[in-house]
């Protein structure tokens, strides 16, 4: 029983990254624009996340939790932006190719994330790190009701990150189905043109969404840099976010555009990513064992092949730019 | 004298070099309809653009009910009360009509699908319409789509409704009731526009005809006080004989023999049922239906390029043995010597390649003819030229992208390519789509020589007019079912509209 809650919790916590990375992607994907810089914009936020904490920490001494954990998200969430403002200004204004653009853009930002993190760690004398007050803060759960027996461990245990991966996914499923903006949206990243006829202002819709979109991405860098139960907690560790981005793109197809959908997606790859080491299989070699979210990944892509219902198929005009102009 | 709802003054929109609209000025009023009549890049479709906000004049004035206005974006349009219903619907497929109705609308409050399907339904009685608001888009035919952009139109309050060529894809019964609603509209004191090259649809609905041709208004006529002649001479510029000459079938040979062909498509659907029919050398055998019943599948069917169950058998010139050619590719049919060409439906996705060359293009044909290891590319290019010269071509020279050339010159290549191998069989999928009068013509023109040499010609085309004044028999096409095979020479339209829209429809009306 114990391994068993255990390995949820470990599973939880090995999703939450995946899940901002996934949720950022829809949002952008929902815009009609294919970001395949979400490695590179999580590198991004990782990097800023850990270098505002950091530097506020040295700044007061004693910092405050509250105001580190805003600084973190914060600085996480600009950072990224910023990545995606790059895609999104030569993707719908200049109309460049989307996936050479956001292939360019994880690039630049595994460069980006590296370089100013080597630099902060020469600065400090061979590695940055944060004091044991700001890890806290991204890893401890919530005080008092943690304690509770079973429950408390189950669903008050996770950093506060967790917790605000969940409430993005709410939010984000909410406002695509339920708003006129979320509509509006749905209909940009399906026909531009008719959005366009419709009155809906086009671009501005694809730059809010693809800059939301990469912000949300930025969180699970964050994430993956300041949580040591699944990062590197408070480190910074050369090319630490190493595919998570590419398997959130991937979970954004299994879980068929949906933000719901993307919480149990995000959940069982998570969960194969740790099941190794709550479950360990004797007969089969480790390394065979540890590659089984990503033979998971490649089975579910496959498997998507070939479902036809017309409510789960990507945006329409996913990858198209879009001029009003045009003949 | 009442002010006009929508005046148009020296309206100018140029694209790079080419003028698409020069110094256009007309009127629009209410409670009228009035056609927009020219050939194909005439400049129609680009002037109601610029009123709908898709397109910015580089010059001249726009009035609306008497004052001067700037329509930035289509957004203004529709402040303006100008709602325009484009050939290609904007309609987003995965959506609900009501969830389309709404789209970019600056209302208030939550999205209640509810109030908009009432609003809808109180629309829909005053003109009569019948619309399930809560049907997704992509479960619904051409023509309930229609419907669905119009009352989308007169959800938001459009009192001047522009139509670009709306019957293009409906049948003569979808027609007649799309009129009735157009007339109702103007007896509301609505402005109509439609944009159309359908002479017979002017004269049947429209008060006023304004006529442009290349870009310049060049009149604009009482539609009581005309006639399908004049109208014709003044958008294409010079007199033009309408009637496509038909002669005579010349001792008909059998060519093509089809028996319970039947095709199942990807998503387990069974899109073509037991088909039987004949192709007779020296003929042409026309295909009506309403689209998506059949056609595309039928003739890719034949060609070798879908797959299906059933019997083709060939019957080849010099009288050999019958074959069958069911499951061959392509490739095969060349092999076994069988001279079968098909004009697709997809000029440049699945009869042309858009980036290649007129002589390339010409040369995917026969590529690889001959021994040598290269390719000859002298014949095609010599062939580029003559279908150049023959078909009188527009373009700057045969190594120029095909892409480049307009719709109706992109047809003469393929067209030209294909019956430059003399085939035996020549199926062509709406090869005057998007044509003008003029290409149009020499394309019947074209296939009237090929039947004439003796060619088993199939053509499958969507203008009942042209299909009954053309063909010698029509096979009409029903779900994907044969409905009948009618004698061209006397049937009429509304017999092969009743047969496109129900089983042996012809039938049924005869008991009534």
């Amino acid at each position: 029983m114990d391994t068993f809650l255990n390995f949820v919790v470990a599973a939880v916590l090995a999703a939450t990254p995946l899940l901002f990375g996934t949720l950022g992607e829809i949002l952008t994907e929902k815009s009609g624009h294919l970001n395949l810089g979400v490695e590179g914009m999580m590198f991004m936020g990782g990097v800023a996340g850990l270098a505002g904490t950091y530097y506020y920490e040295k700044a007061v001494g004693e910092p405050d939790k509250l105001v580190a954990a805003v600084i973190g998200v914060v600085c996480a969430f600009l950072c990224a932006m910023l990545g995606a403002l790059i895609y999104s200004f030569l993707t719908i204004t200049l109309r460049a190719n989307q996936n050479v653009t956001g292939l360019a853009l994880t690039t630049f930002g595994t460069g980006f994330g590296n370089f100013f993190g080597e630099i902060m760690g020469n600065a400090a004398g061979g590695y940055v790190s944060v004091g044991t007050v700001i890890k806290a803060v991204f890893d401890e759960g919530i005080p008092v009701l943690q304690d509770i027996p079973i429950i408390g461990k189950l669903l008050f245990s996770y950093n506060f990150l967790v917790y605000l991966a969940l409430a993005i996914a709410l939010v984000l499923s909410y406002f695509l189905t339920k708003t006129r903006k979320g509509l509006n949206l749905r209909a940009v990243g399906e026909s531009p043109a008719t959005a366009d006829a419709a009155g809906i202002p086009v671009s501005t819709y694809k730059y809010l969404a693809t800059c939301i979109g990469g912000g949300i991405c930025g969180l699970g860098g964050l994430y993956i840099v300041m949580n040591s139960a699944n990062g590197t907690g408070g480190v910074w560790v050369h090319n630490s976010i190493s595919g998570y981005g590419w398997l959130a793109v991937a979970i954004v197809i299994f879980a068929t555009w949906s933000p719901l959908k993307s919480l149990i997606c995000s959940l069982v790859i998570g969960a194969l990513s740790v099941l190794p080491y709550y479950y360990p299989i004797t007969f089969i070699p480790s390394a065979i064992y540890e590659i089984f979210p990503y033979l998971a990944t490649v089975a579910v892509l496959i498997m998507i092949i070939f479902r036809k219902k017309k409510n789960n198929l990507p945006p329409a005009s996913l990858g198209l730019a879009y001029f009003r102009e045009e003949r | 004298m009442e002010t006009a709802a929508i005046q148009l003054k020296n309206l100018t929109k140029t694209f790079g070099s080419v003028v698409a609209n020069d110094k256009v000025s007309l009127e629009i009023r209410h409670g009228e309809i009035l056609a927009l009549l020219g050939e194909n890049g005439s400049g129609k479709t680009t002037l109601m653009n610029m009123l709908s906000g898709i397109y910015y004049p580089d010059g001249g004035e726009i009035y609306v009910n008497g004052k001067e206005v700037i329509i930035d974006s289509p957004s203004d349009a529709f402040d303006l009360g100008i709602g325009m219903i484009h050939q290609h619907f904007k309609l987003v497929d995965v959506l609900t009509a009501a969830e389309n109705m709404v789209l970019g609308l600056k209302e208030k409050g939550r999205l209640n699908t509810k109030v908009i399907g009432e609003k809808m339904r109180t629309i829909c009685e005053q003109y009569g319409f019948n619309i399930d608001p809560d049907k997704k888009i992509y479960d619904m035919s051409v023509s309930e789509k229609q419907t669905v952009e119009i009352v989308k139109m007169l959800y938001r309050g459009a009192d001047i409704l522009i139509l670009d060529e709306p019957t293009a894809v409906l049948t003569p019964q979808e027609t007649e009731k799309l009129f009735a609603v157009l007339r109702n509209m103007r007896a509301d004191g609505k402005a109509v526009v439609i944009i159309t090259h359908k002479l017979t649809e002017v004269m049947e609905l429209s008060d006023r005809v304004s006529v442009l041709r290349k870009g310049v208004h060049v009149g604009d006529l009482i539609t009581a006080e005309t006639n399908p002649q004049e109208l014709t001479n003044l958008m294409v510029g010079r007199a033009v004989t309408l009637n496509i000459e038909r002669t005579k079938c010349e001792n008909p040979v059998k060519r093509l023999e089809i028996r319970n062909l039947s095709c199942v498509n990807d998503d387990g659907v069974s899109v073509l049922d037991n088909i039987n029919f004949d192709a007779f050398g020296g003929e042409v055998l026309g295909i009506a239906g309403i689209s998506g019943c059949g056609q595309k599948e039928l003739l890719e069917g034949i060609a070798g390029l879908q797959k299906v169950s059933g019997s083709i058998i060939f019957y080849p010139v010099d009288g050999s043995e019958p074959q069958n050619i069911n499951g061959n590719s392509p490739m095969d049919i060349i092999k076994r010597g069988i001279s079968l060409s098909f004009v697709p439906e997809d000029r440049l996705g699945m009869g042309l390649i858009g980036n290649m060359d007129l002589a390339d293009n010409m040369m995917l044909r026969s590529y690889n003819k001959g021994k040598s290891p290269f390719a000859d590319r002298k014949t095609p290019a010599e062939l580029a030229e003559k279908v150049v010269d023959e078909l009188e071509v527009v373009t700057p020279g045969i190594n120029v992208p095909v892409r480049n050339l307009s719709g109706g010159n992109v047809q003469k290549i393929l067209v030209g390519r294909e019956i430059a191998s003399q085939p035996t069989v020549l199926m062509s999928a709406y090869a005057v789509r998007g044509l003008d009068i003029n290409t149009s013509y020499t394309i019947y023109n074209l296939m009237n020589e090929q039947k004439n040499r003796g060619a088993a010609v199939i053509y499958v085309g969507e203008d009942l007019d042209v299909l009954v004044e053309l063909c010698d028999r029509i096979l009409v096409l029903c779900g994907g079912k044969v409905s009948g095979i009618v004698d061209g020479r006397t049937t009429t339209k509304e017999e092969v509209g009743l047969l496109m829209t129900s089983l042996g429809g012809a039938k049924e009306a005869e008991k009534q």
